[in-house]
């Protein structure tokens, strides 16, 4: 055992900042983590056993069980309405066990995840990193009946595969891409590197800041801040070193571009990150790749070899002298928060993914206390073809506050689940139309931190000003209860994913989500809905936009679908806590062999 | 100015609230000026001879005694106070709620290292005894709550001035330092 740890350790160098990626290798190579291995890496790495144990515990996909096979079937929305509770059935009784549990010989373990970015063919689960996808109960025993007679993974997940680069030998997967629109970006006259190549040493770094700022692209990942804005600051900001991290964490349910963008165009994301570099005089670079998109490693390690090879990436790129920048990849290991960017920082340090408090901004001082640009895949990707093409090109499309397109990742209830890239400033009823969604009750902007909209909000427009979102976009026609299924379902989520550093977002959406269910129990009076109202407000205190928005999935469903609710509630009572005497003592009773006796004693 | 009446009770608490409610000291003379006391631990009436104004409730409801009595103050008083911790959030007690009462009721009475005396492995089921809930839960999960007064135990201050308050029907003084939630 101690060999295996110290093997690993030695590969980094004995460096804490990257025990993300320690854990994750002794998992990879032992199938799972031991409370051995944890005290043995903090006596090699002079962390107490605690702090290894923290980070060990806060991801989830490090386990402590061991297992040959790890499934983790996707739970989110899409999942649900495309069959997920068959096949999570299928599953617990092929690999005769229950979902958390392993199976008797160790050979399967089973997990609930949150959503993996597969949203548009779901249901999906991740195997032992490798992604299954449109999932039936048939094919769920089929695949664990072949596993069981000694089918490996591979022959079982290389079927068939996906379109475009997924077929590639390095990725061989069964996804599909589903780009269903192209536009600026998702273009295939893209030549890659030609921006590094006759662009960027021509130019001082300044010129492209300024050439970046005059596009008026801001950031895709949702928040929307001006990615000019970011790059300069962290170019004043002096330092020995400064970082570029493409943040390719997406973890809001309904986004899956940037899985598409990496599985496509990896060229053009790491040409924009070399941009980044250039502009802010940043050495250091790093891709943060959610752990779902794992089958990815090494079709993205190719890409950046080859750059290497060409003198894309190393020291004096391009025979640009002092321009030294190179990438390298940081896998994440499951956690949705690690999306925020303060959160990723720590997460690549090797710590709890928990965002920091702000200011300092990353901007000055971020990764290991450098100035540090975190930008979203989608942005680096817009650079490159703005540098190319000109910032007027790009401005001159979209909206007077949102310049250039967006990539959507539609899905749920619509013919044509899949990647459409849009300019800002299309409605909601275009993009329902484009993805061929007809009888639609709601669709959920910009994911559960977004907003449920109904057929009110349905001419609303895709821009920072009216409607911002970083791409998710959800459909639900009238047979899905809103309520129950999906505001349920979006809440849960965040109870999972919230890091538990503030209490607002640790406690009010279990609050919040008691409180609906007691309106759907029948329970609820009017009072209820007024204090979801007033305590959801509480959230907006917390620390990183997760907390912030937390509660949206209640408010927003609450004020756009207000009837929902109102139907609901008791009109005759004022107050009703719920609370029911005989259901609560049932269980205490049963275990001492008693039988509950409700006589209304006279007190009096 | 006819006198308000003033009940109190402890569900599943210790009697900290109570105890920190005596440490008013010679105040309680100026209150009894104020008030008289009815169904209260402190002068000892076991059942509500009137109606009552005020109630003040400490702990939280742990068993169906706790819910019975808690609703019995309910239908007999104007107002109801939760006293502390326990009766607001759950307190001390609640911190079994994580645990199933299956698993509680074993370790207390069957494995717990403690239990040496109980060969039988009998189980407390007699039906003289509260049945036990499923989970601690606050008061205002079982009744509607009128005012909340936080501290574990909250101090004599907080309750002497909330009491005043509440009798005089003056507004009352509740600086943030005063706030305490334990």
């Amino acid at each position: 055992m101690q060999d295996l740890v110290n093997k690993i350790v030695k590969r980094y160098q004995t460096d804490k900042t990257r025990l993300m990626d320690i854990l994750l290798d002794i998992q990879n190579e032992r199938g799972y983590l031991s409370h051995d291995d944890c005290s043995e890496l903090s006596k090699k790495l002079k962390l107490s056993t605690a702090e290894v144990c923290e980070t060990a515990s806060f991801y989830h996909f490090f386990s402590c069980k061991e297992a040959r096979y790890r499934i983790y079937l996707n739970n989110s929305i899409t999942s649900e309405m495309a069959g997920r509770q068959l096949v999570a059935e299928a599953f617990e009784e092929a690999c005769h066990t229950s979902f958390g549990e392993t199976s008797e010989e160790g050979l399967f373990f089973l997990e609930h995840t949150s959503c993996i970015g597969m949203n548009d063919q779901e249901p999906a689960a991740l195997i032992n990193g490798i992604p299954f996808t449109q999932l039936t109960p048939f094919r769920v025993k089929e695949l664990i009946s072949g596993l069981k007679e000694g089918k490996s993974l591979e022959e079982a997940a290389y079927e068939s595969f996906g379109d475009g680069n997924n077929a590639h030998d390095l990725i061989h997967s069964m996804v599909n891409n589903h780009i269903r629109k192209r536009g600026a970006i998702l273009t295939n006259d893209y030549k890659p590197f030609d921006v590094i190549k006759n662009k960027l040493c021509k130019r001082s770094p300044e010129e492209i800041i300024t050439i970046v700022e005059g596009s008026n692209i801001r950031g895709r990942g949702g928040a929307g801040f001006p990615t000019g804005l970011k790059w300069k600051f962290g170019r004043l900001t002096k330092a020995e070193h400064r970082v570029i991290i493409c943040n390719a964490d997406e973890g809001e349910p309904g986004t899956f571009k940037d899985r598409v963008l990496l599985t496509e165009f990896p060229e053009l994301v790491f040409e924009g990150m070399v941009t980044a570099a250039f502009a802010t005089g940043a050495d250091i670079g790093v891709l943060y790749l959610r752990h779902e998109y794992k089958y990815l490693l090494n079709y993205l390690n190719h890409v950046l070899d080859n750059m290497r090879k060409k003198s894309l990436l190393g020291n004096e790129i391009n025979g640009c002298k002092h321009f030294n920048f190179d990438i390298r990849i940081q896998l994440g290991a499951g956690a949705y928060i690690c999306g925020e960017e303060s959160a990723l920082i720590e997460s690549m340090e090797g710590k709890r993914g928990e965002p920091r408090d702000k200011p300092p901004f990353p901007v000055e001082k971020g990764y290991m206390g450098y100035p540090t640009i975190v930008n979203n895949v989608e942005t680096l990707a817009s650079v490159v073809k703005i540098i190319n093409n000109g910032a007027a090109w790009f401005d001159s499309m979209g909206t007077s506050d949102s310049a250039g397109t967006k990539i959507l990742s539609i899905s749920g209830d619509c013919l044509f689940p899949g990647i459409y890239e849009v300019e800002w400033g299309t409605t909601i009823n275009d993009v329902l139309s484009m993805a061929g969604a007809y009888d639609v009750q709601a669709i959920q902007v910009g994911g559960p931190s977004g907003m449920l909209l109904s057929k009110k909000g349905f001419d609303r427009t895709l821009s920072y000003s009216d409607l911002a979102t970083g791409g998710s976009m959800i459909v639900f026609n009238h047979s899905r209860d809103l309520l129950r299924d999906v505001v349920l379902n979006f809440m849960d989520f965040f109870i999972e994913e919230s890091c538990g550093s503030c209490s607002t977002c640790r406690i009010m959406p279990t609050v919040l989500k008691d409180k609906l269910l007691k309106i759907l129990n029948g329970h609820g009076v009017k009072q209820d809905l007024e204090e979801l109202v007033s305590w959801g407000k509480l959230l907006k205190i917390s620390r990183c936009g997760l907390g912030q928005t937390a509660g949206n999935p209640i408010l927003t469903s609450l004020s756009n679908f207000r009837s929902l609710y109102e139907d609901l509630i008791q009109q005759d009572k004022e107050f009703d806590t719920g609370f029911n005497l005989e259901k609560a003592v049932v269980e205490s009773c049963n275990f001492v062999n008693r039988k509950p006796v409700f006589e209304t004693k006279n007190l009096n | 100015m006819e006198k308000k009446v003033i009940a109190t009770t402890s569900l599943a608490g210790c009697f900290g609230c109570h105890m920190s409610f005596l440490d008013i000291d010679e105040r309680l003379l100026d209150l009894i000026e104020l008030v008289e006391f009815n169904k209260s631990p402190i002068d000892d009436i076991k059942r509500f001879t009137k109606p009552v104004d005020i109630g003040i409730i400490e702990g939280g409801c742990a068993n169906s005694e706790n819910v019975e009595v808690l609703r019995y103050f309910r239908e007999n008083c104007k107002i109801l106070v939760s006293l502390g911790e326990c009766a607001i959030m759950g307190g001390l007690p609640a911190m079994r709620n994580g645990i199933s009462i299956d698993e509680c009721l074993a370790e207390a009475y069957l494995n717990g290292p403690t239990v040496q005396l109980n060969k039988e492995k009998i189980l407390p089921n007699d039906e003289e005894i509260p049945m036990l809930l499923d989970r601690v839960v606050p008061c205002h999960e079982v009744v509607k709550i009128d005012y909340f007064l936080p501290g574990c135990a909250p101090r004599a201050d907080l309750i002497w001035d909330a009491l005043v308050a509440i009798v005089t029907g003056k507004e009352m003084d509740l600086p943030y330092e005063v706030i305490k939630f334990d």
